[in-house]
C-alpha cells in the first residue's frame, strides 16, 4: 500500500509535538536540579546552564530527610497496591461471576465513596484513627490509601474478568477444579494484565498522594516523598536545587515500576474495552 | 462408563420457566443425540447434567447415584464446549492433562494418556503449541483430547462442530463417530445440524419449548414423528403440510382431490387434519396423473433437486433425483404415495390407524 507522504509527516510532527508538550516539565525538573544555585536565578531563562553540578543529589541523599521520605513512601505506595489488587481481584471477580442479593447495594455504595470530595472526609478520618494510634503512622496511610483505591480497583478488575470467557472456568471446573482452583489457575494467569494495570495505577495514586499524608502525619519520621517535597520550602525561600533533585529521583521507582509491568499494561488498558 | 437417569427434571430461572418435566433414560455406552430450535433448553439441559446450573425440580442419577447436589468437579463427566473453552495460557499437552494433573495422576500415567489421546487425533506435532497458534479444526480436537484423556463416565459435547466449515465438520463426525465405537463413551451432544443428529445418534430426543417432544432412533423419527413439531423438524428440506379432512379411510385436500390411505385411521370422519409429505416422496407425474402445480424456482444442488412449486397457492417443495426435473415446464403435476402420508389431528398428534 502507497500512503501518501503529507499526512505521514503531519502525523509524525503532531506526535513530536505533544511528545515535546508532555515531556517538557520533567526536562525542566531535571534541567533546574543540575543548575548550580548560583546561575539559577542569574543566567535568566536558559534551556540549559552553562555549568551543571550534582551537588544538590548528592545533599539530598546526604543530608536531609529525603532517604526516609523515599523509604517510607516505597512502603506505603508498594503495600498498598498489593493490598488493593489482592482484596480488588476478589471482589472484582465475585461482582463479575456471582450473582448475590445485594450485589446492586454493594455496588451503589461504592459508586458513593467515590463521589466525596477527598477534603471533607479528612476531619473524619483524622478522628476515626487518632483513638487507634493510627495517625502519625504509615499503618494508618496504609489503611485510608487502601479504603479509597479498593472501590475503583475493583470495577476495573472486573471490567477485566468480564472479558474473560465463563466457558474457561466451566471448563476447569468440569475437568476436576474447585472454584477457587479454576481461579487461582485458570482466570487469574489471564488477567494479568489487568493486574499490572491495578497495581500500576493504585501505586501512582498512593505515590503522589499529598492531602492525607499532609494531614495525618507530621514530623519527618513517618512522611512520605511528597510531603518531604514540601519540607525544602521554607518560610523565605524556596530551594528550588533540592527540590528539583528529590523530585527526579522520586521518580525512578515510579518509572521502574512502569518499565517492569509495561508488558503488561498495554495488553491490559485495551484488553477490557475489545473482547478477543 | 455410565447410565444417565434423568426423571421429572425441571428447571426455572426466576419466574421463566425453561424445561418441563424433563424425563430420559440415557443406557450405559449410548449415544444421544438432542435436537431442537434455538431456545428450546438444549444446553441448559446438558450444563444441569454436567452440574453447571442448579436443578430446580426432579432428580439427576449418574450410574444409579443422586448428583443434584454434587459439584461438577466430582461427577467425573467430561464435556466439550461450542467454543472449545481451551486454557489459552498452556500448551496443547497442558490443556489434555490439566484433569489428570488435578487428580494427582502420576507423572508418567499422565504422559502416557497424552501421548496416547494425542496419536488417536493427529495431535503429536501439537503438543508444544498454544491454542492460539492453532486452526479452528485443530482447536477442536485438542478439545475432545481433552475430554478423552480422562475416561469419564460420560461425554457431553455441546454443538462441538458447528464453528467448523463443512468439509471438517464432515470429517469430524465421521471420528466421533468412530471414537464412540471404540471407547463405547455414554455420550450426549447437542447440535442444529440433521445430519449430524441422524448419523451419529443412537437415539435422538427431540425438543421444543423445554419439553421433550419425542425420543427414539432416528429412523423412528423419520418414519414415524410423534407430532408436527418433530415431523417439520427432521428432515431436510422440511417436510410439507396441507390442510385436509378425513373420512373413509382417506383425506380430502382443499381443492378436493381425494387420497385413500393405507389403512383407516382412529379419527371420526369429517375430521379436520393435516397432512404431510416429505419432499423426496413426492412423485412427478405425468399429465392427468395427479394435483397440478406451477413452479416457482428450480434448485439443483448436485445430488438432486428441489423444486420450489405452489400447490393451491400454498408453497410446496419436492425433491428428486431425476434430472429431467431441470427442463420441467412452467406447470408439473405431483403425485402423492399414500404409504407416504403422515396425518396429524388437529391438536398437532400424530394419528395411528385404528
Ligand atoms: N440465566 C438465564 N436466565 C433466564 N433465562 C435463561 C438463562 N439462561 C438461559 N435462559 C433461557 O433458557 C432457554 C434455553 O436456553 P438454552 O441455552 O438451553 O437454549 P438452546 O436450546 O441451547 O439454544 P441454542 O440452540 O441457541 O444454543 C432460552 O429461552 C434462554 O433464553
Ligand atoms: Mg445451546
Amino acid at each position: 500500500m502507497k500512503t501518501s507522504l503529507l499526512p505521514t509527516i503531519a502525523h509524525r510532527l503532531a506526535i513530536l509535538a505533544y511528545v515535546i508538550f508532555a515531556l517538557f516539565p520533567l526536562y525542566w525538573l531535571f534541567k533546574v536540579s543540575l543548575t548550580p544555585n548560583d546561575l539559577l536565578y542569574s543566567e535568566g531563562v536558559r534551556m540549559w546552564p552553562s555549568r551543571t553540578t550534582w551537588e544538590h543529589y548528592s545533599f539530598v541523599l546526604q543530608h536531609s530527610a529525603f532517604p526516609t521520605f523515599f523509604k517510607n513512601s516505597l512502603i506505603v505506595s508498594g503495600s498498598t497496591a498489593i493490598i488493593v489488587t489482592i482484596c480488588a481481584s476478589l471482589s472484582g471477580y465475585a461482582l463479575s461471576r456471582f450473582s448475590f442479593r445485594a450485589k446492586y447495594w454493594i455496588v451503589g455504595l461504592m459508586l458513593l465513596t467515590q463521589m466525596f470530595p477527598l477534603v471533607m472526609l479528612v476531619a473524619p478520618i483524622f478522628k476515626i484513627l487518632t483513638p487507634l494510634g493510627l495517625t502519625n503512622s504509615l499503618t494508618g496511610l496504609i489503611v485510608v490509601y487502601t479504603a479509597f483505591n479498593v472501590p475503583f480497583a475493583t470495577f476495573l478488575m472486573q471490567s477485566f474478568f468480564d472479558g474473560i470467557p465463563k466457558d474457561l472456568e466451566e471448563a476447569a471446573m468440569i475437568d476436576g477444579a474447585t472454584k477457587f482452583t479454576a481461579f487461582r489457575e485458570i482466570i487469574l494467569p489471564l488477567t494479568l494484565p489487568g493486574i499490572a494495570a491495578t497495581l500500576g495505577f493504585v501505586f501512582t495514586a498512593a505515590w503522589s498522594e499529598l492531602l492525607f499524608a499532609l494531614m495525618l502525619i507530621n514530623g519527618n519520621n513517618a512522611a512520605t516523598f511528597p510531603v518531604g517535597l514540601l519540607t525544602f520550602v521554607s518560610k523565605f525561600s524556596v530551594d528550588f536545587g533540592q527540590m528539583m533533585a528529590a523530585g527526579v529521583l522520586a521518580l525512578i521507582p515510579a518509572a521502574l515500576f512502569f518499565l517492569l509491568i509495561q508488558r503488561y499494561l498495554v495488553q491490559g488498558l485495551t484488553a477490557g474495552a475489545v473482547k478477543g | 462408563m455410565a447410565s444417565i437417569d434423568i426423571q421429572n427434571v425441571k428447571k426455572a430461572y426466576g419466574h421463566v420457566k425453561v424445561l418441563h418435566d424433563i424425563d430420559l433414560q440415557i443406557k450405559d455406552g449410548e449415544f444421544v443425540v438432542l435436537v431442537g430450535p434455538s431456545g428450546c433448553g438444549k444446553s441448559t439441559l446438558l450444563r444441569m447434567i454436567a452440574g453447571l446450573e442448579g436443578v430446580t425440580g426432579g432428580e439427576m442419577r449418574i450410574d444409579g447415584k443422586r448428583v443434584n447436589e454434587l459439584h461438577p468437579k466430582d461427577r467425573d463427566i467430561a464435556m466439550v464446549f461450542q467454543s472449545y473453552a481451551l486454557y489459552p495460557h498452556m500448551n496443547v499437552a497442558g490443556n489434555m492433562s490439566y484433569s489428570l494433573k488435578l487428580r494427582k495422576t502420576a507423572k508418567e500415567k499422565i504422559a502416557a494418556a497424552v501421548a496416547s489421546a494425542a496419536s488417536k487425533l493427529g495431535l503429536d506435532p501439537l503438543l508444544d503449541r498454544r491454542p492460539k497458534a492453532l486452526s479452528g479444526g485443530q482447536r477442536q480436537r485438542v478439545a475432545m483430547g481433552r475430554a478423552i484423556v480422562r475416561q469419564p463416565k460420560a461425554f457431553l459435547f455441546d454443538e462441538p462442530l458447528s464453528n467448523l466449515d463443512a468439509r471438517l465438520r464432515e470429517q469430524m463426525r465421521a471420528e466421533i463417530k468412530k471414537m464412540h465405537g471404540d471407547l463405547k463413551a455414554t455420550s450426549i451432544y447437542v447440535t442444529h445440524d440433521q445430519i449430524e443428529a441422524m448419523t451419529l445418534a443412537d437415539r435422538i430426543v427431540a425438543m421444543h419449548g423445554g419439553v421433550v417432544q419425542q425420543v427414539g432412533a432416528p429412523l423412528e423419527l423419520y418414519d414415524r414423528p410423534a407430532n408436527l413439531f418433530v415431523a417439520g423438524f427432521i428432515g431436510s428440506p422440511g417436510m410439507n403440510f396441507l390442510d385436509a379432512t378425513y373420512s373413509a379411510g382417506g383425506v380430502t385436500l382443499r381443492d378436493g382431490t381425494f387420497v385413500s390411505l393405507p389403512s383407516p385411521l382412529a379419527l371420526d370422519d369429517g375430521a379436520k387434519v393435516t397432512v404431510g409429505i416429505r419432499p423426496e416422496h413426492v412423485v412427478m407425474g405425468g399429465e392427468g396423473t395427479g394435483m397440478a402445480a406451477s413452479v416457482d424456482l428450480v434448485e439443483p444442488t448436485g445430488f438432486g433437486i428441489i423444486l420450489h412449486l405452489s400447490l393451491h397457492g400454498l408453497a410446496f417443495k419436492v425433491f428428486t433425483l431425476d434430472r429431467a426435473a431441470l427442463s420441467a415446464g412452467p406447470n408439473v403435476q405431483v403425485v402423492f404415495p399414500s404409504q407416504h402420508l403422515h396425518v396429524f389431528d388437529e391438536g398437532g398428534g400424530r394419528c395411528e390407524p385404528r
